[in-house]
C-alpha cells in the first residue's frame, strides 16, 4: 500500500548552482554590466535551430546568443510554416524559461525526517536506480500495464518509448480529454479524419471565418492569429459567438452575444436557415454526404425564432449570419476550436460544427478545410513492444468506445481502485504537465496519486504536481536540449530540428538521456540502441533526404507535396474514411454506440441566483499555468483577473481594481483572491477568467498567490458520454469577501 | 529621410509581443518597457468597440523632449529618430515630464531610455523588432521621404490618425483605422 503523501513545497532545496539568489532583472543587470549594446552585437554570427515548447505549436525558430555566450533571444525561422519568421510573445519570451532562477535544478527524492515529509536532493543514479528499482518491483506485483505515462511535452516520445518497452501501452495528453478531444471524434464521425494540429483550416483564404467561443488573437496560436490578420487584410469577415466581446468580436462582422451553454441551438438553427433557404451546396451534399434528408427532417422547426428564445440572439441576427456565411462558401471556416470541452455533449456541439462545414462545401476546398499532408519520419529500429495484457480502456468496457486516444482522467479514474474496474495503475510517470491544474476536479486528481506506489515527475518547474511525486527529475529547457524532430502536418510536409542552443544549466538534464538512463537499468537498453541523439537523428534525417549537419544549418525543411493537390478538384472522387465512405451527416458510427445520429439541443443547467457562469480562456502572453513564473511574461501579465458586467458589479457593489474571492456552487472559495475587471465586455450572466493562475507552491516566487486558479473552482464535471472528455463549463461562482474559514 | 511607423488597429490583437521582443532585443530591464499595448473599449453591452493600440515614442518633428534637454542628451538621428546619448544623460527628467506620450522612463543605471526605433537594426537593413516580431505584420516601418516605402505605400491607401497632434509635436507614429 503506497503511504500516503504530504504535499512538499520545494524550498530551499536545490539551491545549487548559479544565479539561485538573484533576481530575474539580476541576470539582465550581468548582461548590461558588461557593456553590451545592441548596437555591438554580431548578428547572426550565433544561431542555433529549435522549435518552440512554450506551448504546442511548436514553432520553429533560431536561438541568438550574445558575445558572452549567453542566450539573448528567440526569433521565428521565416521558412517554417508555423511560425512564417514570427513568434508569438510566448515564443519570444523563451528565454525567461531559461534564466528563471525557480527552475528545478537537482533529482529530488521523497523522504522522512522526524515524522516529516521532504525532498532531499539526490544524484542522477540514485535518483534513476530508485525509480528503476521501484518499477521492477511494482511491476513484480502487478504487472507492468499499471504504469502510465501523463505527457504534455516533447520529452514525452523518450518516456512514451520506455513504458512501452516496459509493458504498457497506457500514454495520455490532457490535451486530448480535458482539450481538443470531442471535436476530433465529431470530425472523424463525420468526415472520416480528424481536425488534427495544427488545424487544416484554410483561413489565410477564406472569406467569412466564424469562430464559436474560439478566442484567437488571445489564443496565440501563431499561424491561425497570423492568417487572421492576413484574412483581415484580405476582406474577409469574421462572426464570432460568445458571451464576452472578446478581442476576435471586436474584429467582427457580426457578433452574436450568446447566452452561455446554448450554442447547439443556435447551430442548429443555422443549419436550418441554410437548408430551408435553400443556400447550402447542393452538389456537394449530393455527391458526397450521406444523410442529408434525415438532416432536414430532424431541424425542420429548429428555426431562428426557436433558438432566439434558448440563444436570446435575435432572429434577424441569425439570419443575418447565415446568409454571410453562405455567401462566401465554400471559401468559409466555421472554426472547430481546439480546447472544446465545456457542457459534456461537447462532441454533439462539434458535429453540428462539422455539418454545417459540410453544408458550406468548405471540406476539401480553398478557404476551408485544406488537405494537409505530413513526413513519414521512422523510428530507430528497435524490439517489439511487448503486448500488454490489459489497458486504460478495460477499466470502461463498453464506454467511449469512439475515444482513439487515452484519456488522462481516465487513468486518473482508473488509479483510484474499485471493485468494478478491471485495470488499476500504481505507477505514474508525469512529464511535462501541471495535472493539477490541468484535469478538473482537484481532490479526486490526489486521491489518484495518494493511491500510487511511485509517482515519477519530469519538469523544468517546480510546478504543483512536484510537490506529490516520489521523485522529481530536473528537465533542461527547450534551449538546452535536442529533441525529436518535429513532424506535423501542414499545407507542405515539413521537419523542423531543435537543438542546445547552450550547456543545461544547474544539473538538469534532457528526456532521452533520463529514458536511455532508466533504460539500461530496466535492461531495456535494446530499445535505445543509439549512440548518441545525435547518431538517432541524423540516420532519422537521413532516411527523409537530409542530415542533421544541414538541419543544423536551416533548422526547417520543406518537401514538396507528394501526392494530391491541398484541396479537392471539381468533380473528384472522395472516398471518405466513414462507415459509408461518405461525409457523414448522419452519424452511423454514433448511432451504433446508441447516441444521438443527429446533434440534438439539450437545455444545461442555469447558474443558480447570486451565482455566474464560470467561463475561462487564454491570455496571449501565457500557455496554460506552464508560463506563469517567467520573467519574461509575468512582466507582460502577472496576474489573472475576474471580468464582471457592470450591473452585477454595482449590485454587489464592487469596485474595479478591488481584490475579491470567487466561491463555487460546492462551496470550494478560491485559495488566493483575484483582482475584478469590471467591464462591459462580458454577460452579465457569467465571469470569465484567464487559466493558470494562482500558484500555490511557493517556489514558484513570481507565480504564487498571483490571481486565482479556475481549476481547484471546477469541482463539477460534465463527462461527455460518447469520448470521455471533461465538460468544464457547468461551474458556477459567487462573490465574497473574506478568505475561507480554513484558510485563515 | 523621415522614418515614421505605421500600426494598424485593425489588425493588432493586443497580444503584447511587440512589447517582449523590444525587451529582449534591447536588453531592456524586467519591470521597463520601449513600448506597450493600450486597449481602448467604447459602448455598452453588447454594443461596443475596442482599439488596440501598440504604443511607443512618436519620434517627433519637433519634439518637447530635445527642445528642454538641458545637456543635449536627447537629440534628432539620421532620419529624424529621437535618441538619448547614455553618458550625456544626467537624468534629471525633464524630457520625461515633458512628453505628452509619456513613452521615456528612467533606466536603473541612471539615465534616461526610450524606443530608438531599433536604430542598430535598421543600419543593417533590418525593420526595428517591434515590427519584426509582430504575429499580425500590423506594424509598417519605413522612409516617408521614399514614397516605396512600407509605410508611405500603406498611408496613402488607408484611413490613419495620430495621437494628441494637438500637442503640437508632428508625431511620426501613425494608427490605421
Amino acid at each position: 500500500m503506497a503511504t500516503r503523501r504530504d504535499f512538499i513545497r520545494i524550498s530551499g532545496l536545490g539551491l545549487g548552482g548559479l544565479a539561485a539568489s538573484t533576481t530575474s532583472y539580476g541576470f539582465y543587470k550581468q548582461l548590461s554590466k558588461s557593456d553590451l549594446k545592441p548596437s555591438e552585437l554580431k548578428i547572426d554570427t550565433t544561431r542555433t535551430p529549435t522549435y518552440c515548447e512554450v506551448c504546442f505549436w511548436k514553432c520553429a525558430g533560431w536561438v541568438y546568443k550574445n558575445e558572452e555566450g549567453n542566450i539573448w533571444k528567440v526569433i521565428g525561422n521565416d521558412e517554417d510554416q508555423h511560425s512564417n519568421g514570427r513568434l508569438c510573445p510566448r515564443g519570444t519570451g523563451g528565454p525567461g524559461m531559461y534564466y528563471d532562477q525557480d527552475r528545478l535544478k537537482t533529482p529530488l527524492i521523497r523522504t522522512e525526517e522526524r515524522g516529516k515529509q521532504t525532498f532531499r536532493e539526490a544524484s542522477w543514479d540514485e535518483a534513476l536506480d530508485h525509480i528503476a528499482d521501484r518499477m521492477k518491483s511494482i511491476a513484480g506485483e502487478f504487472g507492468p500495464e499499471c504504469f502510465a505515462l501523463l505527457t504534455h511535452g516533447s520529452g514525452g516520445k523518450y518516456f512514451g518509448n520506455l513504458i512501452q518497452a516496459f509493458g504498457s501501452s497506457s500514454i495520455a495528453a490532457p490535451s486530448y480529454a480535458q482539450c481538443r478531444g470531442p471535436r476530433e471524434v465529431a470530425f472523424q464521425t463525420t468526415f472520416g479524419e480528424g481536425v488534427g494540429s495544427p488545424e487544416r483550416i484554410d483561413i489565410r483564404d477564406t472569406r467569412c471565418l466564424v469562430l464559436i467561443g474560439s478566442h484567437l488573437g488571445e489564443n496565440m496560436h501563431n499561424g491561425q492569429v497570423q492568417e487572421m490578420s492576413d484574412a483581415i487584410d484580405k476582406g474577409a469577415s469574421i462572426i464570432t459567438v460568445d458571451p464576452r466581446f472578446s478581442i476576435a468580436a471586436s474584429k467582427s462582422k457580426y457578433w452574436l452575444p450568446i447566452k452561455p451553454a446554448t450554442d447547439i441551438a443556435l447551430l442548429l438553427a443555422w443549419i436550418h436557415v441554410l437548408i430551408y433557404e435553400e443556400s447550402y451546396d447542393e452538389e456537394y451534399i449530393e455527391k458526397y454526404t450521406y444523410g442529408f434528408e434525415q438532416l432536414k427532417a430532424h431541424v425542420k422547426n429548429m428555426t431562428p425564432e426557436w433558438a432566439y428564445g434558448i440563444t436570446t440572439i435575435e432572429p434577424e441576427l441569425i439570419r443575418k449570419s447565415a446568409k454571410e456565411m453562405a455567401d462566401a462558401s465554400p471559401a468559409v471556416i466555421i472554426h472547430p476550436g481546439r480546447h472544446v470541452t465545456w457542457y459534456g455533449d461537447d462532441t454533439q456541439r462539434e458535429r453540428a460544427i462539422a455539418i454545417l462545414n459540410a453544408l458550406m462545401g468548405s471540406w476539401g476546398r480553398r478557404g476551408g478545410y485544406y488537405v494537409p499532408e505530413q513526413v513519414d519520419v521512422p523510428s530507430w529500429p528497435h524490439p517489439p513492444y511487448p503486448t500488454p495484457s490489459r489497458t486504460w480502456k478495460d477499466a470502461f468496457p463498453d464506454q467511449y468506445n469512439l475515444a482513439y486516444e487515452t484519456l488522462a482522467s481516465g487513468i486518473c479514474d482508473a488509479t483510484i481502485p474499485t471493485i468494478s474496474k478491471a485495470c488499476n495503475f500504481k505507477g505514474w510517470i508525469v512529464n511535462g504537465t501541471n495535472l493539477l491544474k490541468t484535469i478538473p476536479d482537484r481532490e479526486k486528481v490526489i486521491e489518484a496519486i495518494q493511491n500510487l506506489e511511485l509517482m515519477v515527475v519530469v519538469d523544468t518547474m517546480p510546478m504543483e504536481i512536484t510537490g506529490w511525486a516520489d521523485v522529481v527529475l530536473p528537465e533542461c529547457t527547450y534551449l538546452e536540449r535536442y529533441d525529436s524532430i518535429r513532424v506535423s502536418p501542414h499545407r507542405k510536409p515539413a521537419v523542423a530540428l531543435r537543438m542546445p542552443a547552450t550547456e543545461p544549466l544547474y544539473d538538469s538534464k534532457p528526456a532521452y538521456w533520463m529514458a536511455k538512463e532508466l533504460s539500461k537499468r530496466l535492461g531495456l537498453e535494446d530499445y535505445f540502441s543509439w549512440n548518441s541523439i545525435e547518431e538517432m537523428l541524423d540516420w532519422q534525417f537521413n532516411k527523409i533526404g537530409t542530415s542533421l549537419e544541414e538541419m543544423k544549418r536551416i533548422g526547417v525543411k520543406t518537401f514538396e507535396r507528394s501526392y494530391d493537390d491541398l484541396y479537392y478538384y471539381p468533380d473528384q472522387e472522395v472516398e471518405f474514411y466513414t462507415n459509408s465512405g461518405k461525409i457523414e451527416l448522419y452519424s452511423t458510427d454514433l448511432a451504433a454506440e446508441g447516441f444521438d445520429p443527429i446533434p440534438v439541443y439539450t437545455p444545461h443547467e442555469e447558474p443558480p441566483e447570486g451565482f455566474y457562469r464560470l467561463n475561462y480562456g487564454r491570455a496571449p502572453a501565457h500557455t496554460f499555468s506552464r508560463t506563469a513564473n517567467n520573467p519574461n511574461l509575468t512582466d507582460i501579465m502577472e496576474e489573472n483577473t475576474v471580468w464582471i458586467n457592470p450591473k452585477v458589479a454595482r449590485i454587489w457593489g464592487i469596485d474595479n481594481g478591488q481584490y475579491i474571492y470567487l466561491e463555487n456552487q460546492d462551496g470550494v472559495r478560491s485559495t488566493f483572491p483575484i483582482k475584478t475587471r469590471v467591464t462591459e465586455r462580458i454577460r452579465w450572466d457569467s465571469v470569465f477568467m484567464v487559466h493558470g493562475f494562482g500558484h500555490n507552491n511557493k517556489k514558484l516566487s513570481r507565480a504564487y498567490g498571483k490571481g486565482a486558479s479556475d481549476s481547484e473552482l471546477i469541482t463539477r464535471v460534465h463527462t461527455d458520454p460518447i469520448m470521455g472528455g471533461t465538460g468544464m463549463r457547468g461551474n458556477f461562482v459567487t462573490f465574497k469577501f473574506e478568505p475561507a474559514k480554513n484558510d485563515v | 529621410m523621415r522614418y515614421a511607423m505605421a500600426i494598424d488597429t485593425r489588425k493588432c490583437v493586443g497580444c503584447s509581443d511587440c512589447v517582449v521582443a523590444c525587451q529582449t532585443e534591447n536588453n531592456v530591464p524586467i519591470g521597463f518597457c520601449r513600448d506597450w499595448v493600450v486597449e481602448v473599449m467604447d459602448g455598452s453591452y453588447p454594443q461596443l468597440e475596442i482599439e488596440i493600440r501598440s504604443e511607443r515614442c512618436n519620434h517627433c518633428a519637433n519634439s518637447p523632449c530635445v527642445r528642454c534637454c538641458p545637456t543635449g542628451a536627447s537629440h534628432y538621428s539620421d532620419g529624424g529618430i529621437v535618441l538619448v546619448t547614455e553618458n550625456k544623460c544626467i537624468g534629471c527628467g525633464a524630457c520625461i515630464a515633458s512628453c505628452p506620450y509619456d513613452a521615456r522612463y528612467s533606466h536603473p543605471e541612471g539615465y534616461v531610455d526610450k524606443c530608438t526605433f531599433c536604430i542598430h537594426r535598421i543600419q543593417k537593413g533590418l525593420e526595428p523588432a517591434c515590427v519584426a516580431a509582430c504575429p499580425t505584420k500590423c506594424m509598417y516601418f519605413g522612409d516617408m521621404d521614399d514614397p516605396n516605402s512600407n509605410v508611405s505605400k500603406i498611408l496613402k491607401v488607408r484611413k490613419y490618425k495620430t495621437l494628441i497632434p494637438e500637442a503640437g509635436t508632428d508625431p511620426q507614429l501613425y494608427f490605421l483605422i
